[in-house]
């Protein structure tokens, strides 16, 4: 079985590009172009330099002894959070503003949840001088302040989206209908591996670079190539998409995908799609989420404003039928207890996203010789406020 | 027997089509509103089911999903509504609406409960061309209802062609590259597009869709095409002035 996408976009069952006609020649431009590009030596070293030289890659497979004693495996971070703005999104917006310079736009648009997004897009428009504009959700500008202002300071113009939870699916509605109003000039950089084909399998591409390092550098200090577990957050499934990418088919790699069960899994405030979600059709692609009985989508929560979407990119809601991923849910004071475990014992404050991951330690257990790499996917100033009022520090 | 919609527009004079959200202003006025276009000699009505994420739609039709939604309309009450409208109402009759509660109540029963009703046809603007050739276009065909369509000025004469293949009532033909509700108005761009589709000569008609507001904007849509949809403006003339005077809307128009 493959875990990767076919040529329309398909993973098993999920997948494809439900969209107005209005988006189908943006779409089929960048389907028809995405895979050459993305092979031509000129795209391949700009990519890489930038990833080297302005990113920080590669990022540190760290280590994480006081943690291992703890939970009597050995636990490896995958220091996504050492990335240039703060998280691994800007993997993907690297690789997106170069793929749009190769089409030939000169305005960039996109949607941002935790912020995190926004600022790393903002930072390869201001890095290549291209207009950018970010939609971001009303709630989300106000509980990720420090972002709004970053992106600001940046050069971009944050619009907030004000319609139904005013959020991050919010934000993103707004980003497509944008599209739809700027088909010639605008390519629209979606921050996660969710949208219509192709974009879950090329952000996924872009974030690869992920577990392609994580295989040399346990090659490196473990003499093994392959962890035992390999684990992240799934927000739309990005950083875990990057982090699982090379494991995918090597079943003797157990996958974990985390998501967040925000006030408990059927609280009615959650955002654990695999648990609530079915299959639908959400932002232009077949996939599980969270809807009414109607064909409704609902509206997500979750403490993480990263991980409250009501769906999950078309690769996850495969590896998650298929059985190929185990996932467990975290709710936000289980998260919000792993972070502050993070700070104590490693030194680290994590993104309350890459929070929910290390939670599951508390859940699964491991034997003393399990080789178990959790995906750091960002680090948590953006989130100090959240974290003051959390703890009433 | 000829679908509605094929018939109608063997007729000869350009076509009036008004959508409107069902369940909006209020939830039981979709039969009062669908009855008041005929009297007032619409020619086609598009019935919209709102969606809580309407990727195509401006705010006007936005606002009018949330505020159907929180009326309460969902899928199943909407076709108990409309269950005895062709004792009362003769002209075709259209859901447009996305996918996905399409999908969630299952695209076969929606089809038959379609046909049962004696609605002539969908239009769903997120499924797409190829996705319809391959699941469903025989479900619609076995429950005798005829799929629209959308094209836009940046479709590609290929596709347009296949489009039309595909089709088997009219083509919606969106005046510009924009949601809903935008009113770009029709100058030399829109003129230059409508030429273009023209010189194709389809199978199928065309009826143009968004920026659709006043009896200039329906002149000017209806010279090359067979007709012309308004929704947006139909819409706030609801908000602002309710049910009752939707004859004083449609005479504004023609
Ligand atoms: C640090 C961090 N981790 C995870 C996510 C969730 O996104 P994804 O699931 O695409 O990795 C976000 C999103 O904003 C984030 O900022």
């Amino acid at each position: 079985m493959s875990y990767n996408a076919d040529e329309k976009g398909y993973y098993g069952e999920f997948g494809g590009a439900f969209i107005p006609e209005m988006l189908y020649p943006n779409t089929e431009e960048l389907r028809q172009n995405y895979l050459r590009i993305m092979e031509e030596p000129s795209f391949k070293k700009e990519f890489d330099q930038l990833l080297k030289d302005y990113v920080g890659r590669p990022t540190p497979l760290y280590f994480a002894e006081r943690l291992s004693k703890k939970y009597n495996a050995k636990i490896y971070l995958k220091r996504e959070d050492l990335c240039h703005t703060g998280a691994h999104k800007v993997n993907n917006t690297i690789g997106q503003i170069l793929m749009a310079k190769k089409l030939g736009k000169n305005r960039i648009i996109a949607e941002t949840g935790a912020g995190q997004h926004g600022v790393a897009t903002a930072t390869v428009c201001a890095l290549m001088g291209i207009e950018c504009v970010v939609y971001m959700g009303e709630i989300d500008i106000a509980r990720q302040a420090p972002n709004v202002a970053r992106m600001k300071m940046l050069g971009a113009e944050v619009r907030p989206a004000l319609s139904g939870s005013r959020t991050l699916k919010d934000a993103t509605n707004e980003a497509i209908r944008d599209w739809i109003n700027n088909p010639v000039d605008t390519h629209y950089i979606i921050g996660s591996v969710v949208g219509p084909h192709p974009y879950p399998d090329m952000v996924a591409r872009f974030q690869s670079v992920i577990s392609e390092e994580i295989k040399w550098q346990l090659k490196e200090k473990e003499g093994v190539e392959n962890p035992n577990y390999i684990v992240a957050c799934v927000g739309g499934g990005s950083n875990a998409a990057g982090a699982y990418y090379h494991y995918l088919d090597n079943p003797a790699v157990n996958i974990i995908a985390v998501e967040a069960a925000g006030k408990g899994v059927h609280s009615g405030e959650s955002a654990a799609t695999s648990a609530l979600g079915k299959m639908g059709i959400i932002h232009g692609s077949k996939t599980l989420l969270m809807q009414t009985e109607d064909g409704q989508i609902t509206e997500p929560y979750s403490i993480s404003a990263g991980l409250d979407y009501p769906g999950v990119g078309p690769m996850h809601a495969h590896l998650f039928t298929t059985g190929r991923a185990e996932f467990i849910s975290i709710t936000d004071d289980e998260a919000m207890k792993a972070g502050l475990m993070m700070c104590k014992l490693e030194g680290i404050i994590p993104a309350i996203e890459s929070s929910h991951a290390f939670a599951i330690l508390d859940h699964k257990k491991f034997n003393p010789n399990d080789i178990v790499v959790i995906n750091l996917s960002g680090r948590g100033d953006k989130d100090l406020d959240t974290y003051i009022d959390y703890f009433e520090l | 027997m000829k679908n509605r919609i094929q018939h109608k527009l063997k007729e000869d004079k350009k076509i009036l089509s008004i959508y409107f959200t069902a369940g909006y202003p209020a939830l039981n006025d979709t039969v009062r509103i669908i009855g008041e276009l005929e009297k007032n000699g619409v020619d086609l009505i598009e019935i919209g089911l709102p969606f809580s994420d309407p990727l195509a739609d401006g705010p006007t039709i936005q606002e009018s999903s949330t505020t159907a939604l929180n009326n309460g309309m969902h899928t199943e009450l909407l076709f108990e509504q409309l269950k005895d409208i062709r004792k009362t109402v003769s002209i075709p009759l259209i859901i447009m609406g996305y996918f996905n509660p399409v999908f969630q109540y299952g695209v076969e029963d929606f089809c038959q409960r379609c046909q049962e009703i004696g609605i002539d046809g969908l239009i769903l603007p997120d499924l797409p061309l190829d996705v319809y050739l391959k699941d469903y276009a025989s479900i619609f065909k076995k429950y005798g209802l005829v799929n629209v369509f959308l094209i836009t000025p940046q479709t590609s004469a290929e596709r347009i062609k296949e489009i039309d293949e595909a089709s088997d009532g009219f083509i919606y033909m969106v005046s510009s590259a924009s949601t809903t509700g935008a009113t770009e108005g029709f100058g030399l761009a829109q003129q230059n597009y409508f030429a273009r589709i023209t010189a194709l000569e389809l199978k199928n008609p065309q009826i143009v869709g968004f920026g659709i507001n006043n009896s200039e904007t329906f002149q000017k849509a209806t010279q090359s095409a067979a007709g012309a949809i308004i929704g947006s403006a139909f819409i706030k003339h609801l908000t602002i002035n309710g049910v009752d005077s939707i004859s004083d809307f449609i005479k504004t128009i023609r």
